[in-house]
């Protein structure tokens, strides 16, 4: 099961950085939406990482898995959609404004 | 009903060429004839208001709700733009809204829209882009407010004087790394739409999305869109109206003539100027230069429709 929470905007949030090495995996990625891309693109992760995606775009974008499993709120600029990703398996998003723009989250112990 | 329906035999008057010329001299005039844009000078344009005619007006992109720096004030640049219909020497027949009116679907953004636009007094026929159906019930608020007389998602057709008018959805079922989309129900319902009209009625397609690949890279386009024209390919005059990019791009394609409106509430860059489209902030003076709204005026025998594009700058 996934479960899905918002974070407080106070709450911390560990910026994410190049290719994820699995055994390197923090608890806790961003994801930035920017530009009209998910940067980074995608992001391999150990079960139970909170990821959160936030919008830098002036205009507003959304997280929708492709088949349905979770789907954020419009995100306007500077909003949040934070998620855990508990069970393993592989994640393709797209955003449901921008289709065009797509991203993937690859859960792996 | 015709803005010239004076019942004087279809002649021209002296005040309604006046009236014409003036509309002309607010912004650059187009006509396609023989699949070739020509511009054209005021008697032209004059001729080609007709007295039997009529026009109407595109709006489009209103973003009601929209207060980021490329435009603080988006519900300001409406109400201009709406003033400008309102100032339209001679009466048009309605206006079309090609989607976005909101930002966020928000039940404010909608009341304000309407109030905004509703200012013009004009019947307005309307279709959503993607930023008018993220609401809770996923389109439910547009389709409440819009979508009585409409099919599925909110398609229809309707018949002005002549001429035969699609409004198509492009922005429901869109495919993960994909564009637009209309979707094999509404590609079956244009098909019978279409079946009834002679080829030679002169088509109005209006839609949020433009209905070809303007530019793939950012999402510019409709993945079937080439089925919808390709059923169109038959008729001697097709116009086909769009939004979404926020500027004017004009492209004919055998008697198919593609224009893509202005916003009323903000900018973007052209196809690959920049990182990524989006608003584009410019100088504050340059803003309403960028801006506008489209008046489309339809004259018996003539294969096109002359297409006049407003800025909000223009006196």
């Amino acid at each position: 099961m996934i479960l899905r929470r918002f974070l407080m905007a106070s709450a911390l949030v560990l910026a994410f950085a190049g290719p994820a090495l699995v055994e390197d995996a923090p608890t806790e990625v961003t994801v930035k939406i920017e530009n009209f891309t998910f940067n980074p693109p995608e992001i391999t992760v150990k079960p139970g990482t909170i990821v959160t995606f936030e919008n830098a775009d002036d205009i507003p974008h959304s997280v929708v898995d492709k088949d349905k499993k979770f789907k954020s709120k419009p995100l306007d600029t500077g909003d949040k959609f934070t998620m855990t990703f508990t069970d393993t398996g592989e994640f393709s998003y797209f955003c449901g404004f921008h289709p065009h723009m797509v991203g993937k989250v690859i859960v792996k112990n | 009903m015709s803005h010239h329906d004076d019942g004087n035999g279809g002649g021209l008057t002296r005040r309604h060429a006046l009236e014409c010329m003036i509309w002309a001299g607010t912004g650059v005039l187009w006509t396609v004839a023989g699949g070739v844009p020509v511009s054209r000078g005021f008697l032209g344009t004059a001729q080609a208001a007709g007295m039997t005619g009529f026009s109407f007006v595109q709006i489009s992109d209103s973003h009601v709700g929209f207060n980021k720096p490329a435009n603080p004030h988006a519900d300001d640049t409406l109400k201009e733009a709406i003033a400008k219909v309102a100032a339209m020497p001679g009466k048009p027949a309605f206006m079309i809204h090609t989607g976005d009116i909101t930002h966020l679907s928000k039940p404010a953004e909608f009341d304000a829209a309407a109030q905004l636009i509703g200012g013009s007094g004009l019947d307005v026929h309307y279709v959503p882009g993607e930023h008018d159906l993220v609401d809770e019930g996923a389109g439910k608020a547009y389709l409440e407010r819009y979508g009585k007389n409409a099919k599925g998602a909110g398609w229809y057709s309707f018949d002005q004087a002549g001429v035969h008018f699609v409004g198509l959805v492009n922005v429901v079922g869109m495919k993960p790394g994909g564009m637009g989309a209309l979707g094999a129900e509404q590609l079956a319902w244009l098909a019978d739409d279409l079946k009834a009209q002679s080829d030679s009625t002169p088509i109005v397609v209006f839609a949020h999305i433009p209905l070809y690949a303007l530019y793939p890279q950012w999402g510019w386009g409709t993945d079937d869109g080439d089925q919808a024209l390709a059923m169109l390919k038959r008729f001697g005059s097709v116009t086909v109206l769009n939004g979404h990019i926020h500027q004017l791009m004009q492209k004919v394609e055998g008697n198919v003539s593609f224009y893509t409106a202005r916003s009323t509430a903000f900018p973007q860059p052209e196809p690959g100027k920049a990182a990524s489209p989006g608003p584009m902030l410019v100088p504050a003076e340059k803003l309403r230069g960028l801006l506008g709204v489209r008046s489309v005026v339809f004259a018996p025998g003539k294969a096109s429709l002359a297409v006049t594009d407003t800025s909000l700058a223009d006196a």
